[in-house]
């Protein structure tokens, strides 16, 4: 059976810099993978590639396909779906408009149903439909940007920092919604996340990359074990 | 009394040719973040166009459709030939093209049609329409219905439409929307080729006004640009409002202040902008860039 993403040796550049030098990963069917790390490490570089936003080469496969050299608007159409850094919501547009442009690809009678849906999970959405949403708390906004991601029903989750900025309890309540999506859906999710504990929680599996390298890889249960594993690369 | 509302509806007329041109130059800046000073040119060459083909016999109302069609089609290709490649880079580097280009249009326009006057035809039939006891002209109350169908259509386009939201989108954060799955480039092209259009249609419209000639729009340009930016840059609204404003106080200082006459009522608007450009920089209706942190 083929995985639902698979990252070999992949290796990326901006400009002149090296940013990976060689990460590997898989993500399987309905999987929830934590890649941790320090800052710097190429988390976020490792996202990029996936969507086809930095040059990279090696081989990234989704569901055996693969997306090296592919457009990012063409990889998001393939059913991959990512909450960038800075959460990638149209700030002058309403709530609703973004919502509708995560279902940009869909042409299914059921987006409406599907908006609504998400105006039922995040209340504080609903009560501010029509304001634009650059007007929105940060937590609001991340609410935001996980529905819209999740409006496109993708196969494929990447979130990039997810609790970055938010306080505890929004942190919490965004976590309970893609625990919820992950049974609900079956979605598979590639979390980037600064809070390890928070992200081996949800994950099954876990990767920890160093200076662009994949150093280290197991189920969420024995990184979070591994003693040596929180001193060097988790802070803890 | 009645002189008076003969004026104010000239001045809106007017208002409402430079607000077309107005449009085409907001929807450019929203999307690239730089004005195109070809837009002027790419509009006198598609007047050329439907001149030409008037002249060959066609239907007048087909010849000014034609030339809307070929500016829409002109405009997406400009895009996709001299300003993608120059994309994303220095906005210098955006605006030299867009120098260039007028230069070029300008120059290719005399090589094909010459550079003597033409009368281009009135779209609209002579004559007045009586109102009470106030005379209008029929081809003034016809510009202004156009531009406001106009308006109309480009509020439908955009409010109502999943391809104009995806415009907006593109405009707004491209990297946003080609996470969403949105062809930003393709956006970018439709977007010009709609500019494209608008101007062409204040060429078509002006041109029985002034004569045809390779300058047709290099003063309606100025009041155009005037009008966006007394409106505020980025908005649409902005634009058109902007542009009566300035098409009114043109015509009203043109005719009531003796000394300013037909030569110098260029200066009342441009007046106006400056001052309203000190009191608020981002126009009447811009909005000034604020972000959240």
């Amino acid at each position: 059976m083929t995985a639902l993403l698979e990252v070999e040796d992949l290796t990326a550049a901006y400009g002149q810099i090296r940013a990976l030098h060689g990460v590997d990963l898989t993500v399987g069917e309905g999987q929830v993978v934590a890649l941790l790390g320090p800052n710097g490490a190429g988390k976020t570089t490792t996202l990029r590639s996936i969507c086809g936003m930095v040059r990279a080469s090696g081989r990234i496969a989704f569901r055996g396909r693969d997306l090296i050299g592919l457009a990012t608007e063409k990889v998001t159409r393939l059913g991959i779906a990512h909450v960038p850094e800075g959460r990638g919501t149209f700030a002058g547009l309403t709530v609703t408009e973004n919502l509708k442009l995560g279902a940009y690809g869909r042409h299914d009678p059921e987006v409406r149903r599907d908006i609504d849906r998400w105006f039922e999970i995040f209340p504080r959405l609903a009560d501010r439909r029509d304001q634009a949403a650059g007007s929105l708390s940060g937590g609001e906004q991340q609410m935001l940007a996980v529905a819209r991601a999740l409006l496109s029903r993708p196969a494929l989750l990447l979130l990039d920092e997810p609790s970055l900025g938010l306080a505890p309890l929004v942190v919490r309540e965004v976590f309970e919604v893609l625990a919820r999506i992950r049974a609900e859906e079956g979605t598979g999710m590639l979390l980037v996340e600064q809070n390890a504990a928070l992200a081996l929680e949800l994950a099954d599996a876990a990767y920890v990359l160093a200076a662009g390298r994949t150093v280290l890889s197991g189920p969420a249960s024995e990184i979070r074990a591994e003693d040596s594993v929180r001193r060097s690369y988790l802070g803890q | 009394m009645e002189r008076f509302l003969q004026v104010v509806v000239d001045g809106i007329a007017d208002g409402s040719i430079y607000a077309a041109l107005a449009l085409a130059l907001v929807l450019i800046f929203r999307s690239t973040g730089v004005v195109n000073f070809a837009q002027g040119e790419m509009a006198m060459f598609a007047t050329f166009v439907a001149w030409a083909l008037a002249d060959a016999g066609v239907p007048l109302l087909l010849a000014v459709l034609g030339a809307l069609v070929f500016a829409f089609a002109a405009g997406m290709v400009v895009e996709r030939l001299l300003i993608r490649p120059v994309e994303g880079s220095n906005p210098l580097s955006l605006v030299i093209v867009t120098l260039g280009l007028f230069i070029v249009i300008n120059s290719a326009a005399g090589w094909i049609w010459g550079f003597n006057i033409k009368e281009f035809p009135a779209l609209f039939p002579r004559g007045v329409a009586e109102i009470g006891n106030v005379s209008l002209s029929i081809e003034s109350l016809g510009i202004i219905a156009v531009l406001l169908v106009v308006v109309g259509l480009l509020w439908l386009l955009f409010t109502k439409t999943p391809i104009g939201l995806a415009m907006r989108a593109a405009a707004q954060s491209p990297s946003s929307a080609r996470l969403v799955g949105i062809p930003v480039g393709r956006m970018l092209m439709l977007g010009w080729g709609l500019a494209s259009l608008l101007g062409a249609l204040a060429g078509v419209l002006v041109a029985h006004r002034l004569f045809l000639d390779t300058n047709l729009m290099a003063g309606v340009l100025v009041y155009s640009f005037a009008g966006a930016a007394l409106g505020g840059f980025d908005s649409p609204i902005g634009a058109v409002v902007g542009s009566w404003i300035i098409g009114v106080t043109e015509a009203l200082a043109g005719t009531y202040i003796n000394v300013i006459g037909s030569d110098l009522k260029v200066l009342v608007p441009l007046g106006i902008i400056f001052v309203v450009l000190v009191v608020r920089p981002a126009g009447l209706f811009g909005s000034p860039e604020v972000t959240r942190a």
